[in-house]
């Protein structure tokens, strides 16, 4: 694919920036304003995970907080402000093996970049179960924020134990008479403070070491079927909703083979800087970071991002 | 602009339109339907006299989501003839969107 392109006449970036969460955004804010015309690429999900968040009650200077679509579209502002240039369109090829780089934008546009700024973040994960994809629209969601008025005064399920289950599991209280929140452990991994919002919320109930097998439905979900790990005893659930919650994956899968990543496909950055394996490649955000993946941090690798390009340029005079 | 549809209109805009049209079913609180938003504005101007591009708000429609069994949104279904012929569930990029209705475009022409 990529070689059929013709390159000669493709346009030619000094730093092209791929995503544009809060990572991709600040790398632009900051290679802007150094000059350096970042053009920047808005991927499949413009705007990153904050879109599908409500209230960001942790990113400091919002005492108030601030909802995460609200959040982004400020993040833009701020970066096109100074001119990036933010494209619609997905990153679909590329390739590293020699400056500059080739990029192909929806699997048609050439492009030539003398740097890279990884910023791709990482996608809501599924279980990976057959009627799980099926009833997918059919009330089966991986976003709470935009599905659960669906389910109002009905009985759901989430699943999960992390941060994003415990904020889901509490915004769905909003909607739904109930919701059943299924963990496979005793214990939630979950800052304490959303734990207990949610243990203290009689809406929700949470069903312990338990894991979904499988979800029930012919046209639309009518239940789940579970199992305790622990007992191994296996039982049927009654649910018009299901929720997953299970936690994210990188979207590094265009950069397999080029770019060093962990076994899960984070990419391997530094240390103590962005760089990944290939000189003028750069890496920010979640699509490197599977520890903290918060706003604040993927903002302050987004940032390190563009300070270590900017860099880079002036060292090898590009 | 893609044209705004509603309960009221819905029969008249989408259902017995001559040519396929691809309803973005969409409300102000999801986040993935405003990130495909600028996307459904370009399809509709791209696609002006081939098909047409609407959106409904589901908070304010209800009647029709309900009907259509919207339960996840961003959801956009495509029609042709007052029938769903096509259906696109969460955000896609533009591209995606594009190769959908133009399928049906096709299908729909050689049937004609």
């Amino acid at each position: 694919m990529i070689n059929e392109l013709d390159f000669e006449a493709a346009e030619r970036l000094k730093v092209a920036i791929i995503g544009t969460g809060p990572a991709g955004l600040t790398a632009a804010l900051y290679a802007a304003r150094a000059n350096l015309s970042p053009v920047v690429f808005e991927g499949p999900e413009p705007g990153g995970q904050l879109m599908t968040t409500t209230d960001v009650e942790n990113f400091p200077g919002f005492p108030e907080g601030i909802m995460g679509p609200d959040m982004m579209q400020r993040f833009r502002d701020q970066a096109t402000r100074f001119g990036a240039d933010l494209r619609w369109g997905m990153v679909t090829e590329v390739d590293l093996s020699a400056r500059p780089f080739k990029l192909v934008v929806d699997e048609e546009m050439p492009f030539l970049a003398e740097t890279v700024i990884v910023s791709t973040g990482a996608s809501a994960m599924y279980l990976g179960l057959e009627n799980e994809l099926r009833l997918r629209g059919y009330g089966v969601s991986a976003c709470a924020t935009c599905d659960g008025a669906f389910f109002k005064n009905q009985e759901i399920a989430i699943v999960g134990g992390g941060d994003t289950a415990m904020e889901e599991a509490q915004y769905l209280t909003r909607h739904a008479a109930k919701v059943y929140l299924i963990h496979r452990r005793d214990s939630f991994r979950a800052s304490k403070i959303m734990q207990q919002r949610v243990l203290e919320n009689p809406k929700i109930q949470v069903i312990w070491n338990t894991v979904v097998e499988d979800v029930l439905g012919e046209k639309e979900v009518t239940g789940l079927a579970l199992k305790n790990v622990r007992t191994g005893e296996t039982s049927t659930l009654t649910v018009t909703g299901f929720f997953v919650a299970i936690g994210h994956k990188p979207n590094t899968e265009v950069f397999k083979g080029q770019l060093e990543m962990d076994a899960t496909g984070y990419l391997k950055t530094g240390p103590s800087n962005t760089a990944t394996n290939i000189p003028g490649v750069f890496a920010c955000g979640d699509a490197q970071d599977h520890v903290y993946r918060q706003a604040i941090t993927a903002a302050g690798t987004g940032c390190m991002a563009a300070i270590d390009v900017e860099r880079w340029l002036a060292e090898n005079n590009a | 602009m893609a044209l705004a549809v509603t309960d009221k209109t819905f029969k008249t805009e989408v259902l017995e339109s001559d040519v396929p049209v691809l309803v973005d079913f969409w409300a102000a609180w999801c986040g993935p339907c405003l990130m495909i938003a600028p996307a459904v504005e370009q399809l509709a101007n791209e696609y002006k006299g081939k098909a047409k591009v609407v959106k409904l708000n589901v908070d304010e429609n209800q009647y029709v989501s309900g009907q259509f069994g919207i339960r996840s949104i961003p959801t956009l279904l495509i029609f042709h003839k007052g029938r769903v012929v096509d259906q696109l569930i969460g955000a896609a990029p533009k591209k995606k969107m594009a190769a959908h209705l133009d399928k049906v475009i096709e299908k729909a022409a050689s049937a004609a």
